[in-house]
């Protein structure tokens, strides 16, 4: 792995918001953050509300230019790719909300069709058709049930599951996943978990998962990185990190987190 | 046994609108003095819908429609309503409801809202003295500061905000606490307090008995001593919270305890979990029989057109189940 070069390099990324006219407030959302993905690897940011990882993944997916820093997608600077179908060929994210990523005006066969301006090659209309119904089965989805519908007759679960398919057939290198289970039934929840882990193995991407839920990052991530108020406090494989804890916060963070099969002494 | 503080009989709620939507429909539940019950289920299933029904502050649109409530000596749909707002609400049962730090009045100072409330509750105008003498040791036992009741709403983050709330709603040392996911809006060092306060404030008898609400099975496990699962509408399972955990039997529970996610404090990575397969059903037209049928591994033709009773287990004591596979 030594002499590859990794997917995602993240070199000392700062946000600075500044609002007010006259009184003019600035806020460090995110203040000198490094860390790198690694191919296959699925890393986790977590941190409690305010600690700056959807600003983070907002940069990385060039939603919002940095404040200063650079992001590397295999070596290349990410600002400096112009074309944004390029970027976003192997850049891919799963947002929070399932209802808001789609358009309730259209069926959400539309997104799956879209996808396909994203993916190498050309396809006739048949050929995506057969593709389209192919993912759906890899993530368990029956086509006859979900196709043709509009998203207000979906559940959360099924439309997070369509998003991945969408995710499918783009076959991006990297996928950014910002809480993608937090509105999912919990019921539901670990089967999305076990779908994206699957899904990764088979087709080889990375992850960068975002959560604030340290069960979550546990169970599916290799590399965990803990942020606070915008910086990075530790950073570990996830059997050092959350097993022998370093820093104060991770330490005083990993001891609020309840434990199904035990008590704390209150 | 000590002697129950909380009877509810077969109550039945229901949302009006195009549709009649029972969010509760037919729950038999009894608390008794001193006990912290869990309730606890996914998104949807009616939990708060039960306990606004119990509070007996429905919001518009959600109706009682049968059923009995009965705490301490009062049937609170029975009662004259203004008996019920100035001796029941907040003296003897007292309602924290979901985002209740929202609740408070963002153009007063929180000395002024608690004025408020006593003059609603007492029909006394007292002076505000009076208030702030008996609201600081309300304050300094929740663990907030004696000026935080000169401030207003938005000087206060929102662990403080939800902690004045629930100072200003034990303020008479209420019997009975319902309190409606108090966690679920926080971050995980703030619930850990959170959870902490209200076991104080049982510890030092301010209050006797807590329903707490939560979709978080692993936050309730820290604090309650007895648990009911609520599936669609109904309770499926109700029996003492580590029973719940390590021995689950309807299928339902057993679905989803083994899909939560929970963290390992050794460091090892946890086990692959389970999920349970498809999605809740509509509550607009719920499933005949055994509502859990259509998405149950075990399910037998019987379940499909009967709804099972509530059975009380001859070898578990306090382990009651909603499901044929236990009816010999």
């Amino acid at each position: 792995m030594t002499n590859q070069e990794p997917i995602l390099k993240v070199e000392n990324l700062t946000k600075i918001f500044i609002s007010g006219l006259i009184n003019i407030v600035t806020v460090s959302a995110v203040s000198d953050v490094s860390f790198t993905i690694d191919e296959g690897e699925v890393v986790s940011l977590v941190g409690e509300s305010g600690s700056g990882k959807s600003t983070t993944a907002n940069i990385i997916l060039k939603l919002m230019p940095p404040t200063s820093g650079q992001v590397f997608l295999q070596g290349k600077d990410i600002f400096s790719i112009r074309k944004r179908t390029d970027f976003y060929k192997k850049v891919q994210v799963v947002f929070q909300d399932p209802y808001a990523s789609f358009n309730l005006v259209y069926k959400i066969d539309r997104v799956l069709y879209n996808a396909f301006n994203l993916r190498k090659g050309s396809f006739s209309k048949h050929e995506k058709k057969e593709i389209i119904i192919e993912t759906l089965s890899k993530i368990g989805l029956n086509a006859d049930e979900v196709l043709g519908r509009y998203p207000h007759q979906l559940s959360g679960g099924q439309l997070q599951r369509f998003l991945l398919a969408r995710v499918l057939i783009i076959k991006p290198i990297l996928l950014i996943a910002d809480e993608p289970t937090s509105m999912i039934d919990a019921s539901s929840r670990a089967g999305i978990l076990n779908l994206l882990e699957e899904l990764r193995k088979d087709e080889n991407f990375s992850v960068l998962f975002i959560t604030h839920d340290i069960a979550q990052a546990q169970y599916i991530s290799t590399k965990v990185c803990v942020m606070k108020n915008g910086e990075i406090v530790e950073t570990g494989l996830n059997e050092t990190v959350f097993g022998h804890p370093q820093h104060p916060y991770t330490q005083a963070l990993l001891d609020s987190v309840p434990d199904l099969h035990s008590r704390w002494e209150l | 046994m000590s002697k129950n503080l909380l009877i509810v009989e077969d109550l039945r709620g229901y949302y009006t609108g195009a549709f009649q939507v029972y969010g509760v429909d037919g729950v038999t539940f009894n608390m008794s003095e001193g006990e912290i019950l869990g309730l606890a289920g996914e998104s949807g299933c009616g939990k708060s819908t039960l306990a606004e029904l119990i509070s007996g502050a429905p919001r518009p649109l959600l109706l009682y429609e049968s059923g009995r409530v009965q705490v301490h000596e009062y049937d609170i749909y029975q009662i004259d309503e203004e008996l019920l707002r100035t001796e029941v609400k907040c003296k003897i049962m007292s309602y924290v409801p979901q985002a209740s730090m929202e609740s408070l009045n963002p153009v007063k100072r929180i000395i002024d809202f608690i004025m408020d409330v006593v003059r609603e509750r007492t029909r006394k105008k007292p002076s505000k003295k009076e208030i702030i003498n008996l609201a600081a040791e309300h304050f300094t036992r929740v663990g907030l500061d004696k000026d935080v009741l000169k401030r207003y709403p938005h000087e206060l983050s929102g662990g403080m905000k939800q902690r004045a709330v629930i100072a200003i709603s034990t303020l008479w040392n209420p019997s009975l606490l319902i309190i409606d996911e108090p966690t679920s809006a926080l971050d995980v060092t703030s619930q850990k307090q959170m959870i902490k306060m209200l076991y104080d404030l049982k510890k030092e008898q301010i209050i006797k008995s807590i329903l707490f609400v939560s979709h978080d099975i692993a936050s309730l496990r820290q604090l309650c001593d007895r648990c009911l699962i609520m599936y669609c509408g109904v309770v499926v399972e109700t029996g003492k919270m580590d029973d719940i955990i390590n021995e689950p039997l309807h299928p339902y529970t057993q679905g989803l305890v083994s899909s939560i996610v929970s963290f390992n404090p050794d460091g090892t990575r946890p086990a692959v979990l389970r999920s349970i397969p498809g999605d809740q059903p509509d509550l607009r037209n719920p499933p005949p029989g055994c509502r859990f049928h259509p998405r149950c591994l075990q399910a037998m033709t019987h379940c499909k057109k009967f709804e099972p009773p509530m059975l009380q287990l001859p070898d578990k004591k306090d382990h009651d189940v909603k499901c044929w596979l236990f009816k010999k």
